[in-house]
């Protein structure tokens, strides 16, 4: 218990902790949830009832939640994490079983007034996982062959089932976030370059075998890669979200078409704008300023919890602010990336922005497991 | 576990190096990002803008042109042809579209009541979508049209593709028809392509069209155009033209096919011809037809009851989704699965009195007077049906269903139509499954003769003749092409458990059907020599004779309303040296076989086996002017030659 070897005494108690909360990371917050509030308005059309007005009322619950989350010292944390990782596991399992079905796949579980969405519980859950396997794995063997292959299982496993939901955006996410407290723990470059090259292998297998008799993927995923490479090929098809985001993204220039009057989002050329797309929306209406100053936000706030994370000295704590903060970064660089044309159209939300509880929910929980690590930092 | 100062340190500065190893990648991926957004926002600014502007720019679709289906000498048998439409567009007509209608009333003939009917569909569908006011308009009405365009805002005069049969009725049930996408069909699909959204894009309902649609439809093209604040297109700014649907070449012969639904005239009825080495359908014909012209455009209310309210359903395909008892046509696989399992040979011999008594009942053959000794060749030459009765006492109904299966009966033969129907070949186990009741030994008799609970369409009965002609398990096939390559034709395995001799005395069987002394349809024989064929009649009765009424006398056939009648049926192939064609020929309510299928069915066998019209010297003399007249009184389909053939100087 890495944490007990420092003076206990300095560590904050009581009522107290709420001084040492990183206050500049909750304006951060809050300003980019305020963004969202502004923008879930505008592409209601001046609504405040339709998307706003319950996107505020969660904010609120998570708020509670995340200054509530950062009273818990982190000797819990260490304590449930095995615990939240296999409830969420069977969770995880539950679904695949009898889930709710929606949207063409099984996701949730649903428990009367709320709905459960085990998969985005599991990408916390698992970064606390590794990074207690990591804080109680010497540090000498990290890279060992076999005490790279046990990490790699236990992502695996709830990756397998995610993907079966089927869910690839999450697998995804699920992947990327575990390796990035992987990495962060120092699991030797070499096994990621590895990955890397493998990953590259499979890209070219697949893009090769098209066509020929051991095509790998089926037609219509060739399809969505041909419309990634090339939207204007199938223009009113499976093309036509990303021309229409890309034309609305492009349209703000400088200083955007003003607030509530872009027209491309007004006149419902772009598709899911109150949640997939709601970036491009704030790009169409505030420009290039508004694009970067919410990069810039998002940024920021990766800023904060670097540095937190870098002058902790709780190995424990340290690796839970990565692999959030890392998980956090994913999230918006891929629906940015996404938006612009970049990545392959995958419905995935921007966080703290586009409206949808379960989304907000996580990432409160998550920067409460932040605030938490801050809080009790040793000194 | 205490960790050493030394390890803490470790793992600090391990952490401390990947922590900013990650910050520098996630810096360098924020400024990729914002690279792509200096791009798109300030550089590429203009561009976006002017797309943006009211999205003065709009692709439009264009649809493929639908694959070609030929048949098997190239001739056309589904093309397409210019159809020339008006549209018109609610929003672009600013808003109030019946001033405009009836100022195109002017022009062309636009009666008030479809007026009304527009207008009706205009107030249900949404202000974007084009709807078609007039179809297949002349050449002089559209450039009227386009002429008067300045004073009909909205109204697009444009020329489409549109489906055409010119074989029409010949190959109706084969091809099936397109039709206008409807809300169910989308709901069918999966992932529709955007192109089923356009308006009157036809999509491959049943048949061929149905089942081949994938490969038929193509792939759109688009194009982009300039459009102004009322969405009147300006100008072209590009245009990339669809690819077309894949041409599909068909097994059929569009002229046998003509000369099969004639031969078949107004019967209810249904032919199939089959290639017995490759399996390929040279003709499969089902009669009465209807013109699948009618469908493309959007059958009238009254033509379609008319075509459900026939009594011989036009719209049935009788060749696969038609099953009928085949009567003593069936009595081949009968006799097969006795010599198989040795109960017989081919001169075994069962006397026959004209009927048999079994367990209280009569079953009588249908000859009253009965046939004397009967051996294996005579029971198919003469059709004895107490020799069967025999024999199915002897080998039981599960060795007959068996062959029966053997010989593609009871079993469903994969084709591109719709409904292929599976039929029966019952036994012990079907009968509990299907009735819950054990068979009975009466129902074995019945069903050595083909009747009872024997079911099959005319398509196992010609694949039964192709099998018992060549020997192998040939199995039907339709298409013969696709773009030009050529699908491959498997080498068909030789049939297992039948012996060559159990083969070779069912074939003399069916030769002395048509060549014996006392042979059914030795009317209805060839008389040449190099197509000597082989065949067996079969009528099949729809109803149950009571004693009572055989007491009396049994009803002949013309006394009795025409649905109640015997179903006529004929089976045969040729040459019979070296067989090439098969065919198997069903006439609703038509009475006997031999007088009722036969003659037909040899007719488009010769024709087949000519590649033209049965030469006159191939029948009997006595039939050789009713058969000139018949071809006289024809309007036969004679192809044109293909481009590329050598001409003959």
């Amino acid at each position: 218990m890495a944490y007990l070897d420092y003076k206990v005494a300095q560590i904050p108690t009581g009522w107290r902790k709420i001084l040492h909360i990183s206050w500049p990371l909750v304006l951060l917050v809050t300003a980019v949830c305020c963004i969202g509030f502004v923008m879930l308005y505008s592409v209601a059309g001046g609504r405040l009832d339709l998307w706003a007005e319950p996107q505020m009322y969660r904010f609120a619950v998570g708020m509670v939640l995340m200054i509530g989350l950062a009273f818990v010292p982190m000797w819990f944390w260490r304590g449930i994490s095995v615990a939240a990782y296999v409830v969420c596991f069977l969770m995880l399992v539950a679904v695949d079983l009898f889930g709710v079905i929606g949207m063409g796949a099984r996701r949730w579980i649903d428990l009367g007034p709320i709905r459960i969405q085990p998969s985005e519980l599991m990408k916390i859950a698992l970064v606390l996982l590794l990074a207690a396997y990591y804080d109680w794995l010497d540090i000498r063997r990290v890279s060992r062959p076999l005490w790279v292959i046990i990490p790699a299982l236990l992502i695996l496993a709830p990756t397998a089932l995610v993907l079966i939901q089927p869910d690839l955006g999450t697998s995804i996410m699920l992947v990327a976030g575990g390796a990035i407290v992987m990495f962060a723990a120092g699991v030797s470059l070499w096994y990621f370059a590895i990955i890397a090259a493998a990953g590259v292998g499979l890209v070219t297998a697949v893009l090769k075998s098209r066509g020929t008799e051991w095509q790998l993927l089926k037609d219509y995923q060739y399809r969505r890669i041909d419309t990634f490479l090339d939207p204007y090929a199938d223009p009113l098809g499976a093309g036509y979200n990303i021309i229409q985001s890309q034309i609305a993204f492009g349209s703000g220039g400088w200083s955007g078409r003003g607030f509530m009057q872009g027209s491309q989002s007004r006149l419902n050329f772009l598709p899911e704008k109150h949640t997939d797309f709601i970036f491009t929306v704030l790009a169409e209406e505030f420009g290039f300023v508004g694009a970067i100053s919410l990069l810039t936000l998002y940024m920021l706030i990766l800023g904060f919890c670097l540095y937190s994370a870098l002058t902790n000295r709780d190995r424990f704590a340290s690796l839970i602010t990565i692999g959030i903060s890392g998980t956090f970064f994913l999230y918006f660089a891929i629906n940015m990336a996404t938006v612009m044309g970049l990545l392959p159209a995958k419905g995935s939300p921007l966080p703290l922005v586009s409206y949808g509880g379960t989304s907000l929910m996580i990432l409160m929980l998550g920067f409460g497991l932040v605030q938490s690590a801050h809080v009790h930092r040793p000194r | 576990m205490k960790k050493s100062p030394r390890e803490i340190q470790d793992s600090s500065r391990m952490i401390t190096r990947r922590g900013l190893m990650l910050g520098g990648i996630q810096i360098a991926t924020a400024g990729a990002l914002a690279m792509q957004m200096r791009s798109m926002q300030l550089d590429h600014a203009e561009e976006f803008r002017m797309l943006a502007d009211g999205n003065s720019i709009k692709i439009r679709l264009l649809p493929p042109a639908r694959g070609l289906i030929l048949d098997r000498n190239g001739i056309v048998i589904a093309g397409n042809e210019q159809n020339y439409r008006v549209t018109l567009t609610r929003e672009e007509a600013g808003g109030d579209v019946e001033p405009i209608l009836r100022r195109l009333a002017q022009i062309i003939p636009l009666s008030d009541a479809r007026i009304e009917e527009l207008l009706e569909e205009f107030s249900r569908r949404s202000a974007i979508t084009p709807i078609v006011l007039a179809d297949r308009l002349s050449w002089e009405e559209f450039s009227a049209i386009a002429v008067n365009a300045p004073s009909l805002p909205g109204v697009t005069p444009e020329s489409a593709l549109s489906r055409h049969y010119p074989r029409r009725g010949d190959f109706a049930h084969v091809m099936g028809y397109v039709g206008p996408v409807s809300d169910h069909d989308l709901s069918r699909i999966e992932e529709p392509d955007p192109v089923l959204r356009l308006p009157d894009f036809q999509l491959g309902k049943i048949g061929v069209e149905g089942r081949m649609e994938e490969i038929l439809r193509g792939k759109a093209g688009a194009r982009r155009v300039e459009v102004n604040s009322t969405g009147r297109e300006m100008r072209e700014l590009s245009r990339q033209e669809g690819e077309q649907g894949a041409t599909l070449q068909l097994t059929v012969d569009a002229a046998l096919q003509n000369y099969a639904a004639q031969r078949l005239g107004e019967e209810s009825a249904a032919a199939v011809v089959m290639d017995c080495e490759t399996g390929e359908l040279a003709a499969i014909c089902s009669s009465p037809s209807f013109d699948p012209n009618l469908f493309v455009r959007g059958i009238s209310s009254r033509d379609y009851r008319a075509l459900m309210d026939h009594d011989h359903r036009p719209l049935a395909d009788k060749t696969v989704q038609g099953v009928y008892p085949p009567g003593s046509t069936f009595k081949m696989i009968t006799l097969m699965a006795g010599l198989e399992a040795g109960v017989v040979n081919a001169g075994t011999r069962f006397f026959c009195p004209g009927h048999t008594e079994l367990g209280g009942r009569r079953f009588h053959c249908w000859r009253r007077g009965g046939h004397g000794s009967v051996d294996a060749i005579k029971s198919l030459e003469e059709s004895c049906d107490v020799y069967y009765y025999e024999l199915a006492q002897r080998v039981g109904i599960d060795r007959i269903a068996e062959m029966a299966r053997k010989f593609g009966l009871g079993v469903r033969h994969d084709l591109p139509m719709s409904a292929v129907a599976e039929g029966i070949a019952p036994d012990r186990e079907w009968k509990m499954r299907r009735h819950g009741q054990p068979w009975q030994i009466g129902d074995s008799l019945n069903a050595s003769i083909g009747q009872g609970y024997v079911l099959s369409s005319p398509l196992q009965l010609a694949v039964m003749t192709a099998r018992i002609a060549s020997g192998r398990a040939v199995e039907p096939r339709l298409i013969r092409a696709i773009d030009g390559v050529r699908q491959p034709i498997p080498e068909w395995p030789e049939l297992e458990g039948v012996s060559a001799n159990t083969l070779r005395v069912t074939r003399l069987g069916m030769d002395a059907v048509m060549y014996g002394s006392r042979g059914t349809a030795r009317a209805s024989r060839i008389t040449r020599d190099e197509w000597r064929m082989a065949g067996k009649t079969g009528t099949s009765q729809v109803r149950n004779i009571t004693a009572a009424e055989r007491a009396r006398g049994v009803i002949s056939n013309e006394q009795l309303p025409w649905n109640r009648r015997d179903h006529a049926l004929f089976v045969a192939y040729a040459p019979f040296e070296a067989p090439k064609y098969a065919i198997s020929l069903v006439v609703e309510h038509g009475g006997g076989g031999s007088t009722a299928a036969a003659p037909l069915a040899r007719d488009i066998l010769l024709f087949a086996l000519n590649g033209g019209l049965p030469p006159l010297d191939a029948v009997p003399s006595d039939q050789r002017a009713a058969m000139e007249a018949r071809h006289q009184a024809m309007d036969l389909f004679i192809p044109e030659p293909p481009r590329n053939a050598r001409t003959r100087v």
